[in-house]
């Protein structure tokens, strides 16, 4: 296999019952890349993420992750694969240098604890119980645990759901300096900003199938989209008009309305609305 | 590998060695000891309990059962059988769901943790609990009570061996029957009917021969039953024993159980053991 694949995977398969959670995946991540798998709630990302964190056994298909096959996990894969799941787990009476000191004692190269406490933000809380935490605080400790053990490959299901928008900003910069310093990251999301501002490429999965995989400017050919170019009529109306060559209409309309065009805009799909167009797609 | 911080910053990395196998046993053991001690429910409800109901049989049966041989030298025996029951099986039947429930258990299994250091952590806290919780029983018993601790040697022996096997058994079985339950606030509604029961028929509250026949034989199918009769071994005279349903305290049968029911719930630990809950798949 490929020295420069962090996970490879081909026609993964999982069905609950009679649910199919993941319908046939392909996919590669690279050595050192920023991953996000985007899709709505039920899409099956966390199905995926878990059977490439070794949590779920696969159906079908071929899975290599860090040159192992996750479904069977041994002690020294697991130290080089730092996860932080959807739902934290908690020791309600254990304060937070205590969970994170105990943690560190399972792997061979761990981290400082006191710095990865100082690196998540939860240096004020170091002593404090971990029940008392907030809900955003309580997010720091699962990724403080997640990067403990200096992981080469870092699992991220859903990790700023219930941030406010300041603690995303710093969580974000904490996963840019993981991946500056060559962590390969597969995180799931569904916030399209969160995608768009740190994923070197985007997988977006609906219905248990990976749709499309770009870097996230290119998502649904985003730049090669037909603009859409609208103005005001005369009579008041709004007319539109959709051209791969906007600039060339925006002349023609300027020298017909002899100067200013009224109400004159000129847009490209947001990647909103390719994302919309997918997973509407899919269903 | 890189070390996970800005290139900028100049670091010392350190190169943490991880604790030996042994090391990482002892840790978990303290840890799961911490969290016990901590949790004030658990404090109260499971090294308490005992110690309330010999207060409570103390006073109630204060006069002798035959022979210049005062109740609480019977009674103390199905108190201390009823408090390792308490630790091990009825503690771990209750806990180990709320923790599975919680995802402490997946996230133990997503680190590179050998499984069984897990396991061990959880027997440390069994043992060490119930180990205090046993000398303050006797602690208790003997100052309020004036107790009779064993003479000999081979009473103390006796009293080990019995201690040890009992609590191993109703270990096994309280991981378990863990499995059982599907949420964390089931565990406690599947396991207290269990040991509550079993209390009843084991002789635990009843000298066990005033039970109907059948009602013993139920017991004997049981572990509890047998740690109290190995107990009585130790804490009554010699002469008692003709006393027991077996026409004495048949020590050999009392191993016999204990063991077997340390296989079967290794067996069933083995088979049916979860990290995660039903709905994580």
């Amino acid at each position: 296999m490929d020295d420069e694949l962090a996970i490879s995977v081909r026609g993964l398969r999982k069905a609950y019952g009679d649910n199919v959670a993941v319908a046939g995946v392909d996919l590669d991540v690279h050595r050192g890349e920023v991953f996000a798998l985007l899709g709505p709630n039920g899409a099956g990302k966390t199905t995926t993420v878990e059977i490439l964190e070794g949590y779920r056994h696969r159906d079908a298909g071929e899975v290599s992750v860090l040159g192992t096959d996750p479904a069977r996990p041994d002690a020294d894969w697991r130290s080089r694969v730092g996860i932080v799941l959807q739902g934290t787990g908690e020791f309600d009476e254990l304060t937070v240098a205590e969970v994170i000191r105990h943690f560190s004692g399972f792997y061979p190269d761990a981290d400082d604890p006191e710095k990865v406490i100082e690196r998540v933000g939860l240096a004020g809380k170091a002593k404090a119980r971990t029940h008392t935490l907030s809900g955003g605080q309580k997010r720091r400790l699962d990724v403080a645990l997640g990067i403990i053990g200096r992981p080469e490959l870092l699992f991220l299901d859903e990790p700023t759901t219930g941030f406010d928008p300041e603690a995303r900003r710093e969580f974000w910069e904490l996963i840019r300096d993981l991946a500056a310093a060559g962590t390969t990251i597969v995180l799931t999301t569904h916030y399209l900003d969160e995608a768009e501002a740190l994923a070197d490429r985007v997988g977006v999965i609906a219905g248990g199938r990976l749709v499309e995989v770009a870097a996230p400017n290119r998502l649904g050919n985003r730049q090669e989209a037909l603009a859409t170019v609208s103005w005001r009529t005369p009579e008041g109306t709004v007319e539109s008009a959709q051209s791969a060559t906007p600039t060339a209409l925006v002349a023609d309309l300027a020298a017909r309305h002899g100067g200013e065009v009224p109400g004159l805009t000129v847009t490209r799909p947001t990647l909103e609305d390719v994302y919309l167009t997918m997973i509407g797609h899919a269903r | 590998m890189t070390t996970t911080t800005k290139p900028a910053t100049p670091v010392t990395v350190t190169r943490g060695r991880r604790p030996g196998a042994g090391a990482l046993a002892l840790r978990q053991g303290r840890l799961e000891i911490t969290q016990f001690l901590r949790s004030r429910e658990s404090v109260v409800f499971t090294m308490g309990f005992p110690i309330i109901m010999i207060l409570i049989f103390a006073s109630i049966f204060s006069g002798e059962i035959g022979g210049g041989v005062k109740f609480t030298q019977y009674f103390i025996t199905g108190m201390i059988a009823t408090g390792l029951m308490t630790v091990s099986f009825q503690n771990l039947g209750i806990w180990i769901p709320i923790e599975r429930d919680r995802g402490v258990l997946k996230r133990y299994r997503g680190t590179p943790m050998p499984k069984w250091v897990w396991f061990a952590g959880k027997v440390i806290m069994v043992v060490a609990i119930g180990i205090a919780e046993t000398a303050l029983l006797l602690a208790v018993a003997v100052a309020l009570f004036d107790l009779d601790l064993p003479g000999t040697a081979a009473k103390w022996f006796t009293f080990a061996w019995v201690a040890a096997l009992g609590v191993t058994a109703c270990t096994l079985c309280g991981i378990a029957i863990s499995s059982l339950a599907r949420t964390a606030r089931s565990g406690s509604a599947v396991v207290t009917p269990v040991s509550l029961v079993l209390q009843f028929i084991s002789g635990v509250f009843f000298v066990f021969t005033d039970l109907p026949t059948w009602m013993q034989q139920v017991a004997a199918l049981f572990p509890l039953k047998w740690m109290c009769q190995g107990l009585r071994s130790v804490f009554l005279p010699e002469s008692f024993g003709a006393q027991e349903p077996g026409g004495s305290f048949e020590l050999g049968r009392v191993a016999l159980v204990l063991g077997l029911w340390c296989v079967i719930g290794l067996v069933l630990c083995l088979t049916t053991f979860r990290w995660t809950t039903k709905r994580d798949g």
